[in-house]
């Protein structure tokens, strides 16, 4: 008995994969970005969406204080503005967590390879090793605490001295520590919580209730949020790429470093505000989903990262309008394919997809060109 | 540029030990919290050891709480009925992972102290465990093993409290048979999950008018939730575990659906379970060979934890009874005790206790239970 329903659902597959697909979409910007400027696959960008859902996490339940049920039992929903004003304040929560974790990640862990290390990247990383070698003897944190930051000074004093010596890394070793940072930040929020690694609830504030029917579909005000959302940020960072003068810069870096170099561009202030800026769409894509399915956990980035990089990957890595239309097709191939061939074929479809793409297109459906005039 | 240079390598110093506060704040208040447990007579010089193996923590942490709780219990009265040859819990944390079993299977027959263990708390882990006791000769009682397959495979040292899923598959479709017009079946391609899925499939034959099988570690599970939508069903089996079930009921009240929810033991978690899926776990029904135990035990749990028993609290603890009668009786070694296990025959908080040949307790039905006003609350024995 097979379950040919796909002829019935086609609208209802439709409609969610393509909110799933922008939100792969939004995430898989900032993979293309960073490839696009600097050549590197920042794997541990997944953990920079992961860390964005828990800044709306702690919005929501610590500064706003918003409990998971009312006493009644239900959830505790809100409408009106102040409805608008908490989804406003769990946006700023995400984007802010997520955009300035992109930035201490840019400034730690690639920033000292390319030989630009700064007294910012000594002092986190200092600060971070004296912390982990001083729990080897010790697991009282508030010891750790203290000895961390006393021997933060002198740690980071000597680090400045390596990064002084100003030695580009070799290609490996960038991607060798973005998959170290990807774990790191991953098992550091996982070991964080008073919950040993469970899954953390979020409050559901927004009544997900049917806004109108496409072709027999209920297109619910939850994916109209995310619709809209997705498809703003979106079109705000092209308008950004393209007409601003910073924007020019990221192009100019994409196309020739040394050349931009040359002509006066910081080149270093430009890959910051491109990681900046995906860490940014990576906040929003977290906001969204904590919105849609009301909880988040440490490893909720890995799978999503997967699935997004293949995204940018399928539209044409380092190509922004290729990010938005790989993840919507990557969403909706899946959500067919799962219907027709049942849930546990999803990821192969999705690679399925991919390969063959890639058989036809080597460079992805739109082609690599963030370095382009017209991106 | 030195000295700003300096200034902001401060700003960001403090703002770190703003973190490192924060995090400590934390760590310390979750250590307060689990305090009320360790108020238990202290054992200093133990005559023997009883070993868990199972999850306490992972993503299967939560049903391994219970256990724990149960053991503590049945030790902390044996220990203050015999002071002068008290007995200790040592636990072996596997996350119930199949892959981690091994390891701590043989730290557990490594440590001479330890004269029988008490799980392992799951099917997988089981079969990665149990061939490894039985070379020791270990005797081993799990409360909540229910794969169907673990006593055929002619191990000397397996015993179970509960029936396993060979009785809870057909049990539970056999009453969905008599509520249901139109099923959907849900398994998340786990051993336990595919299992008890496929024998309420079997069981239930052409009422299962959708199948779908999902990602545990996915988040969204819209296409499974789009399938029993348009299928149009009014009961949908789901065989897994409570974290995914609990997203499950959520996305499937969030679509419209509103066909009740049907799980296995692994979803019967009040917290995990329960609480997580709020209002949209409402009216689920979860099937369990587990009980929560006579009124006696239930007044017992309730003064030492402040709570109602968790998942097989009341297994474990009839599971940890029987190893300590075992060792009263006089069993000094792991022979001895083996024997004693195999010829245990008295009542026990969750059900009559004797083995059969095959190590299956002789007694044990499979019940049914509803979330009702938020609580998994038991309805009825099923057949």
């Amino acid at each position: 008995m097979r379950d040919w329903l796909i002829y019935k659902t086609f609208w209802d597959l439709t409609v969610s994969g393509l909110v799933l697909g922008l939100i792969y979409s939004l995430v898989a910007l900032g993979y293309t970005m960073v490839y696009g400027v600097l050549r590197l696959i920042n794997f541990a960008h997944s953990e920079i969406f992961m860390v964005g859902t828990f800044g709306s996490l702690i919005t929501i339940t610590q500064v706003l204080g918003v409990p998971l049920f009312n006493d009644s039992n239900g959830y505790p929903y809100k409408s009106g503005l102040a409805l608008v004003l908490t989804l406003v304040a769990c946006l700023i929560g995400a984007v802010l967590v997520s955009g300035a974790g992109a930035v201490v990640l840019e400034r730690t862990a690639y920033r000292p390879l390319r030989g630009a290390g700064d007294i910012y990247g000594a002092v986190v990383l200092a600060f971070i090793s004296a912390f982990v070698a001083s729990m080897i003897f010790s697991t009282n944190l508030s010891l750790n605490l203290t000895f961390a930051l006393v021997a933060t000074a002198p740690i980071s004093y000597g680090y400045m001295r390596i990064f002084k010596k100003g030695r580009q890394a070799p290609r490996l070793a960038f991607l060798i520590s973005a998959i170290g940072s990807s774990m790191a930040i991953a098992e550091a929020v996982a070991t964080w919580g008073p919950d040993n690694r469970l899954v953390y609830k979020l409050p559901r504030v927004l009544e997900k209730k049917t806004l109108f029917k496409l072709f027999g579909t209920d297109v619910r005000i939850d994916y109209a949020i995310v619709a809209i959302g997705a498809i703003l940020m979106m079109t705000s960072l092209l308008l950004f790429v393209n007409k601003t003068r910073l924007g020019r810069g990221i192009r100019a870096v994409a196309q020739d470093v040394e050349t931009s170099r040359i002509l006066g561009v910081n080149v270093n202030s430009v890959i910051l505000i491109t990681f900046l800026l995906g860490g940014c769409m990576a906040g929003g894509a977290a906001m969204m989903f904590t919105l849609m399915y009301d909880q988040t956990r440490f490893n909720i980035g890995f799978l999503l990262g997967v699935k997004s990089f293949t995204a940018a990957v399928l539209g044409g890595i380092g190509n922004i309008r290729g990010a938005l239309l790989g993840g919507i097709v990557l969403g909706l191939a899946e959500n067919y394919g799962s219907s027709i061939f049942g849930g546990q074929w999803k990821d192969v479809i999705a690679f399925v997809v991919l390969l063959v793409v890639l058989m036809f297109r080597p460079t992805g459906i739109l082609g690599e060109s963030l370095g382009k005039a017209r991106v | 540029m030195k000295k700003s240079n300096l200034l902001r390598a401060g700003a960001v110093l403090a703002a770190l030990s703003f973190v490192g506060a924060a995090c400590g704040s934390n760590s310390d208040s979750a250590s307060d919290t689990t305090a009320p447990a360790s108020a238990a007579p202290t054992c200093d010089n133990p005559v023997a050891a009883i070993g868990w193996q199972g999850a306490e923590t992972g993503d299967a942490g939560a049903l391994g709480v219970p256990m724990i709780k149960g053991a503590n219990l049945a030790i902390d009265e044996y220990n203050a009925e015999n002071p002068d040859a008290c007995v200790v819990l040592k636990k072996f944390d596997t996350q119930g992972d199949p892959a981690k079993a091994p390891a701590a299977a043989q730290a557990a027959i490594k440590d001479a102290t330890i004269l029988g263990i008490i799980g392992p708390g799951f099917s997988g882990e089981s079969n990665a465990a149990d061939p490894l006791y039985e070379e020791a000769g270990l005797a081993t009682v799990t409360g909540s093993a229910t794969n169907a397959e673990l006593q055929n495979n002619g191990w000397k040292v397996f015993h179970r409290l509960l029936a396993n899923d060979a009785k809870q598959g057909p049990a539970i479709a056999n009453y969905l048979k008599t509520v249901a017009k139109k099923a959907g079946v849900i398994d998340d391609a786990s051993d336990y999950g595919k299992g008890l899925a496929d024998a309420v499939k079997t069981t239930l034959g052409s009422a299962v008018v959708a199948t779908d099988t999902i990602d545990p570690k996915a988040a969204d599970f819209s296409a499974a939730v789009t399938k029993m939508k348009s299928a149009g069903v009014d009961y949908i089996f789901y065989g897994g575990y409570y974290a995914e079930a609990a997203k499950l009921a959520t996305q499937l009240k969030d679509a419209g659906v509103t066909a009740v929810l049907v799980g296995g033991d692994g979803v019967k978690d009040q917290a995990g379970f329960a609480d997580a899926a709020g209002p949209a776990a409402e009216g689920a029904l979860i099937s369990c060979p587990c009980q929560d135990g006579s009124a006696d035990f239930i007044a017992k749990w309730q003064a030492k934890y402040n709570e109602f028993p968790g998942t097989y609290g009341a297994e474990y603890y009839d599971a940890a009874n029987v190893i300590l009668a075992a060792i009263k009786g006089g069993a000094k070694d792991r022979a001895a005790v083996l024997a004693a296990v195999k010829a245990y025959d008295a009542d026990g908080a969750s059900k009559h206790i004797k083995f059969g040949a095959n190590g299956d307790v002789t007694e044990g039905g499979i019940y049914l239970y509803q979330v009702k006003s938020g609580k998994i609350t038991f309805v009825q024995e099923i057949k």
